[in-house]
């Protein structure tokens, strides 16, 4: 329980009672429940608003787009319209009639197990690369030119490149993945690493730890909460790189799905797999933010 | 006399930054024997710290020689510990994981887990800590980091322990204790001990003897005393030693001449 009243210490039994202690306990206690109840209503306010406040935007939203849709027939559907025709890809993510035609389920699966392989090889890679860039200097004078260029190619670029290199579409879009998130960790780990405190690094000197030591006890965490705002936007920028990548390589995956229904215009499917994109990512973004969260509790000094 | 443990031979330590040279320490000489405790006192900025980290190994001469066992000081290592003036204990680990490190590193190889395990409670033991062992820094006050951090010093059994104002940030009463827990660890194990402190009392209760400083830049070692008062020393029979009243009015006095308000006329070059 949150909330609960300290009562004070009852006046011991041999002592005579005072009537004025009691009047003022008695006070007290009716100032006390006054506080929690002030405080439960705010909380509860609070909350009130944190949920209703978006419910409210989301249905304006809806209403407007569908009041739009009606006036204006054959463009874009309106929900409503998009309910009717893509009730079996709403309410049934699970279906499987082989090849291609999935439940939508299917699809952000193999897209996440892309995802998966690719950031999570960027994730070690970038690590290591950004850990080994920050410690040694001239390695990092001598590549952030290159780092700092290659960062701002978009990621659909890369993808005729890696089909020349690889020539297979299955590598080529894990190699898009990996090379779109992994500047962001590259450039966070190292700005964490070159900004451990002397304090630490002094600590680590006198106890003559070894390099390894060095890296595992003081390095990685030292860096954690610089290396979770990498992986933050590495994990975004490689789920905006799997759907741009699957449109073009084809086969099963969320990307190549909507480009499929784009070509046979149907544009009430595209719009369910959007929104499945959109909380998909979303869900990615907040995982990491929580999993860097528990990870550098305590790493701020403190 | 037999030879003493630490050296220090005119040194000079500079600073540099854009060129431009900050002179701290100048023909600073300095003899410690071991089992000897040296209360180092000075005003703020004179170089303390920086005479401390010298034989840390943290900080480089720029002239001069400092000897440890007749070896210069090339680096920092595990025979000298540190108790830093802000404690630098890891956030990430716990109090434990925190003087588990320095145990695990020093005894990792010769003793089995059970071993490094009640070394570690030991020195916990030793500054009053266990209670707190599985609470990280951030969830522990000032004064109890301070005696973490003497704690991890502790653990490695050092030949020379180098404490930076290591009482700082405790009220008066653990102060006292842990003024008597290290009186108690030198007398036992005849450790040397150098300690940079701003009070004057800790200073002389706890010293073989003081060394004061003279105001910075260019500090150099202005007066040395010695503490002769007898040990086991009584914090609250000190007061009337008639020794110990002696050393305190001189220090004091040392102080006062040095006062940042007051500068002592400049020496001739
Ligand atoms: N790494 C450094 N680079 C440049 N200047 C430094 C460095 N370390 C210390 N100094 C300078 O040397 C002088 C002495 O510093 P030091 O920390 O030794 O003082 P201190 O006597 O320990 O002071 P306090 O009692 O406040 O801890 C200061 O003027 C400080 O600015
Ligand atoms: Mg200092």
């Amino acid at each position: 329980m949150p909330f609960e009243v300290h009562k004070m210490t009852a006046p011991q039994s041999d002592t005579p009672a005072d009537p004025v202690a009691d009047h003022n306990q008695i006070l007290l206690a009716a100032a006390q429940a006054k506080q929690i109840a002030a405080s439960r209503r705010r909380k509860l306010a609070d909350k009130a608003g944190n949920y209703l406040m978006p419910l409210l935007t989301v249905s304006a939203l809806l209403l407007m787009w569908e009041a739009l849709g009606t006036a204006f027939p054959g463009g874009l559907p309106s929900p409503s319209m998009v309910l009717m025709d893509a009730q079996e890809l709403i309410f049934n993510p699970f279906y499987d009639r082989g090849g291609v035609d999935k439940g939508l389920f299917w699809h952000v699966l193999t897209s996440l197990s892309r995802v998966g392989i690719g950031f999570g090889l960027a994730a070690v890679c970038g690590v290591l690369l950004g850990a080994f860039l920050g410690t040694v200097d001239w390695a990092r004078k001598g590549t952030d030119p290159i780092i700092q260029v290659l960062r701002t190619v978009p990621p659909l670029a890369w993808l005729p490149i890696s089909l020349a290199a690889l020539r297979e579409a299955q590598p080529s879009a894990l190699f898009v993945i990996f090379i779109t998130s992994i500047w962001p960790i590259v450039i966070n780990t190292m700005v964490g690493v070159r900004n451990i405190p002397q304090d630490y690094v002094n600590v680590a000197k006198v106890l003559r730890l070894t390099p390894g030591e060095y890296f595992f006890k003081i390095m990685l965490p030292a860096a954690t909460p610089h290396i979770f705002t990498g992986l933050r936007i590495g994990v975004g920028m490689s789920w905006l790189a799997i759907v741009a990548s699957e449109m073009l390589l084809g086969g099963v995956g969320i990307g190549f799905f909507i480009w499929d229904q784009y070509n046979s215009s149907r544009m009430s499917d595209i719009i369910v797999a959007l929104v499945w994109v959109g909380l998909v990512g979303f869900v990615l973004d907040r995982l990491v933010a929580l999993v860097g969260q528990y990870v550098s509790r305590g790493t701020t000094a403190d | 006399m037999s030879k003493p443990l630490l050296s220090l031979e005119n040194i000079y330590v500079d600073f540099e930054r854009d060129g431009v040279i900050s002179q701290v320490l100048e023909n600073v000489s300095l003899s410690v024997h071991k089992g000897e405790f040296l209360s180092i006192i000075g005003h703020s900025g004179c170089g303390k710290s920086t005479l401390l980290n010298v034989v840390a190994g943290l900080v480089p001469v720029t002239l001069g020689a400092a000897l440890l066992d007749n070896k210069e000081i090339k680096g920092p290592g595990p025979e000298r510990a540190v108790v830093f003036q802000n404690h630098s204990l890891l956030p990430w680990m716990t109090v434990y994981e925190n003087v588990r490190l320095a145990v695990a590193k020093l005894y990792g190889a010769r003793e089995n887990l059970k071993q490094l395990h009640d070394r570690t409670l030991h020195n916990l033991e030793l500054v009053k800590m266990t209670h707190a062992k599985d609470k990280r820094p951030g969830e522990i006050s000032g004064g109890m980091k301070q005696r973490v951090g003497i704690a991890r010093a502790l653990a490695m059994e050092p030949k020379v322990l180098l404490l930076d104002e290591p009482f700082g940030a405790l009220d008066a009463l653990t102060r006292a204790h842990l003024q008597d827990t290290v009186m108690e660890l030198h007398e036992r194990i005849r450790s040397t001990v150098l300690m940079i402190t701003h009070d004057v009392d800790e200073a002389v209760l706890l010293a073989d003897r003081v060394v004061m400083m003279t105001n910075g830049p260019k500090a150099r070692i202005g007066e040395i005393v010695d503490v002769k008062t007898p040990r086991p020393r009584d914090r609250k029979q000190v007061l009337q030693d008639a020794q110990f009243i002696d050393c305190r009015r001189s220090i004091v006095g040392f102080l006062e001449a040095h006062d940042h308000a007051h500068p002592a006329p400049a020496e001739p070059a």
